[in-house]
């Protein structure tokens, strides 16, 4: 049959499975939108073409499944720059579709015409140009089998207007990817199996650093596994939160500049990390030459480029990490460990443990009071939270314990403000049975709140805690600490976010004592809509404890006592 | 140390600009590059050579096959190899200086292939190092014009480039490089 290049777009992606894309119309995508009318493809309206790549990922990372966003040339393109960037540095699936002047114009500096493939070059896992109907069903093919293969990213496809009014035959027959230069599906050879069993078996105080590629790869059930059968205690990383449960007596929680003291310290005092798809990023390291100096190194990892970037290891399993854990298991000995973890132990209860209850009740509102609270109520439920970067989004991490892989979406590797809700609109699409949780800083929410109408026009429910302490929290954190308390640019005027939620039509109310947290948690789960939530806390709180960039990673700034802060505060 | 890359690429538009911008954006510090046809039309083979470190140099080359239109990625440094860079030199030739040029020209195998009034222009194939050479004894004459095409490089032996490597693992650092035994040492 003869079908435009249109046509044919939209019966590709639902050969993908494709049932939902984010986008923003404009001139040159407008005849792939007129031919939406032989789809049955739903597609969501945002308000800002960022917002489609952040619902895109939301999506992608809530259901494993490959999101998309569709936006015009020109401006609406470059407008999704960011969350393009946001879905590379945290591994995140997503296609994005935009259209592109006609072929003839390309280059002439024709209206709305950007270089959005050059623009996209370096953040992209790969992007095409389109210039002709026969192309695009090929290039959908190998879009969606790049992005989600491998090490997953996000892909452009760049269509020319006039490649989508083309037309050519289509027989609606799914076409194959031609790649003859990837090759994704990278494996270990039989020596290197050998050398990782074999430091494993003889290290003394290893330890398992769980990263994301661990949901990525699903092996969250050869993880378990492994740390039970061998008895090794798991950190996480902050995209690995879910990845191992929380409530695990093998789970050391989180490391890293904002991590447990004594996951931090007990990376120091290893002699073997396990590295499970993660990438030694600097947030997770502190100082690369005080890195676990006595560690011997295994990092299994499914992107070859990540191996010896940051930390040189002794072994490296390149391939799928689920694939390389089942061929582990096996031969893997029983061992007990039982001195190290009780070490481990006396660590946890030996430092000032940065425990919820050492907070001062003094009637102030604090972050991770609320976060707590949230993680109370919604305890036993099908939860997932969404948070931006900053402060809530490291209160977050800490404060509400995670159990179930892809429970936890956050921007990591970009730490992207204004992330959060649009990312969460995209994770209750994908998940419309789970109840969602946009966890949002004052700074961060106000940059794309203006998709609380794509939110209501799509009559999601999408609760959204705002933490909002007046500041830009963290930067005003950094300033506290490393700049003298010089606030500068930082004290942050929000409109009345209730007010402005009403104008929506959104339930929203304003929360100031922590006595207040617990009933509106339970009136907002209750509540069929969505319901804004305006937790004005603490202003000037911290979060401990802290590795400064640069420093050791068991140099941490800790709490200051909690008594002279409550006498400091009245 | 100079490393020497073989790249073949899908010959595709952009695909130079993909991987140039892969050097940039990693902050890799290429000496030269070289991209042209080889002997089949779908594919184009570039020679790179980058001055990295052990280390930096396997990243370059994980790091290339990322790309999804590289097809193959060998570091031929320290494997039995031919390599070639070809010059142009114009330099300037004198009554008093020409015979002297021409003789230098003569010990290094070069060829005239112009001749000014005032000047010769020679052109020289070689490996770097020997084109290096030549510049440094030419240069007393006043070289006023110079240009070079960097480095194309080969694998000696009776097995091509690509087919030399593809049963090996690829090598990650962590361990050792395969020993290299299907070459041949003619000239």
């Amino acid at each position: 049959m003869i079908k435009t290049g249109a046509q044919i777009l939209w019966e590709c992606l639902e050969q993908q499975g494709v049932t939902t894309v984010f986008g923003y119309p404009g001139g040159a995508i407008l005849p792939a939108y007129d031919a939406l009318k032989y789809s049955n493809i739903h597609h969501v309206l945002v308000r800002h073409e960022q917002g489609a790549t952040h619902m895109a990922d939301g999506y992608a990372r809530a259901s494993g499944r490959v999101g998309v966003a569709v936006a015009t040339s020109g401006p609406g393109a470059t407008n999704m720059v960011t969350g393009i960037a946001t879905a590379m540095l945290d591994s995140s699936p997503i296609v994005c579709i935009t259209g592109q002047v006609g072929s003839k114009l390309i280059g002439s500096d024709a209206f709305q015409e950007t270089d959005i493939t050059g623009v996209t070059l370096p953040i992209t896992k790969h992007n095409y140009l389109v210039t002709h109907a026969s192309e695009v069903a090929r290039t959908i093919s190998e879009a969606f089998y790049v992005a989600s293969s491998g090490r997953p990213g996000p892909v452009l496809v760049d269509i020319t207007k006039d490649a989508q009014q083309s037309t050519c035959e289509f027989d609606g027959k799914p076409v194959a990817p031609q790649l003859p230069g990837y090759r994704p599906d990278l494996s270990p050879t039989p020596t290197e199996y050998k050398q990782a069993l074999e430091l494993i078996h003889s290290a003394k105080r290893p330890v398992i650093l769980a990263g994301h590629g661990i949901i990525l790869s699903g092996a969250m059930d050869e993880v378990r596994q492994f740390a039970e059968r061998n008895n090794i205690p798991v950190g996480l990383t902050l995209l690995g939160l879910g990845a191992f449960p929380a409530s695990h007596p093998l789970n050391l929680g989180m490391m890293g500049m904002h991590g447990e003291a004594w996951l931090n310290t007990t990376i120091q005092e290893a002699d073997l990390l396990i590295a499970f798809g993660m990438r030694f990023d600097d947030r997770v390291t502190g100082s690369l030459k005080t890195y676990a100096p006595n560690a011997k190194k295994i990092h299994i990892e499914i992107d070859r480029a990540e191996v010896n970037k940051n930390v040189k290891v002794d072994v490296a399993l390149v391939g799928d990490l689920k694939a390389i854990l089942r061929e582990l298991l096996p031969k893997l000995k029983s061992q007990e460990r039982r001195e190290w973890l009780a070490y481990i132990d006396r660590l946890k209860g030996d430092v000032a443990v940065r425990d919820i209850q050492n907070l001062p009740d003094n009637g102030h509102l604090y972050a991770a009071h609320v976060i707590n609270d949230i993680w109370r109520q919604t305890l036993g439920s099908d939860t997932v939270i969404v948070t931006d970067v900053g402060q809530h989004q490291m209160w977050e991490a800490q404060y509400f314990k995670h159990e179930h892989p892809r429970t936890l979406i956050t921007s990591g590797g970009l730490g992207t403000m204004g992330f959060a809700l649009p990312a969460a609109i995209g994770v209750k699409a994908a998940r419309p049975e789970a109840e969602v949780w946009a966890v949002v800083g004052d700074g961060g929410f106000q940059m794309t709140m203006s998709e609380m109408a794509t939110m209501v026009q799509e009559n999601l429910k999408v609760n959204i805690a705002i933490i909002n302490n007046g500041y830009l929290g963290m930067v005003r954190q950094w300033q506290e600490f490393f700049y003298d308390r010089n606030y500068e640019a930082t004290p942050l005027l929000s409109p009345n976010f209730v007010k402005l939620a009403d104008a929506y039509g959104i339930r929203a109310v304003a929360v100031t004592q922590r006595s207040e947290v617990v009933p509106t948690v339970e009136m907002t789960r209750k509540h069929k809509g969505p319901v804004l939530i305006d937790f004005q806390v603490e202003q000037e709180d911290s979060v401990y404890p802290m590795v400064a960039a640069g420093a050791a990673l068991h140099e941490m700034i800790r709490r200051p006592n909690p008594l002279e802060e409550t006498a400091a505060d009245a | 140390m100079l490393n020497t890359f073989v790249v073949y690429v899908e010959n595709k538009p952009g695909v130079l600009t993909r991987v140039a911008s892969l050097f940039r954006r990693r902050a890799f510090n290429i000496d030269s590059l070289t991209v042209g046809r080889t002997e089949k039309p779908e594919v184009s083979r570039m020679t790179i050579v980058v001055d990295a470190d052990r280390d930096e140099a396997l990243r370059v080359e994980a790091n290339l096959y990322k790309l999804v239109n590289v097809t193959y990625v060998e570091n031929i440094t320290g494997k039995s190899s031919i390599s070639r860079d070809l010059a142009m030199i114009k330099v300037s030739a004198t009554h008093g200086t020409r015979s002297d040029v021409l003789e230098l020209a003569n010990v290094f195998r070069a060829r005239v292939v112009d001749v000014g009034p005032e000047t010769l222009t020679l052109e020289i194939t070689g490996p770097e190092a020997k084109i290096d050479t030549m510049l440094e004894v030419l240069r007393p004459y006043g070289i006023l014009e110079m240009v070079r095409t960097g480095v194309v490089a080969m694998r000696r032996g009776g097995l091509k480039t690509d087919e030399a490597a593809v049963t090996a693992a690829p090598e990650t650092g962590a361990g050792t490089a395969a020993a290299d035994d299907n070459v041949s040492y003619s000239v």
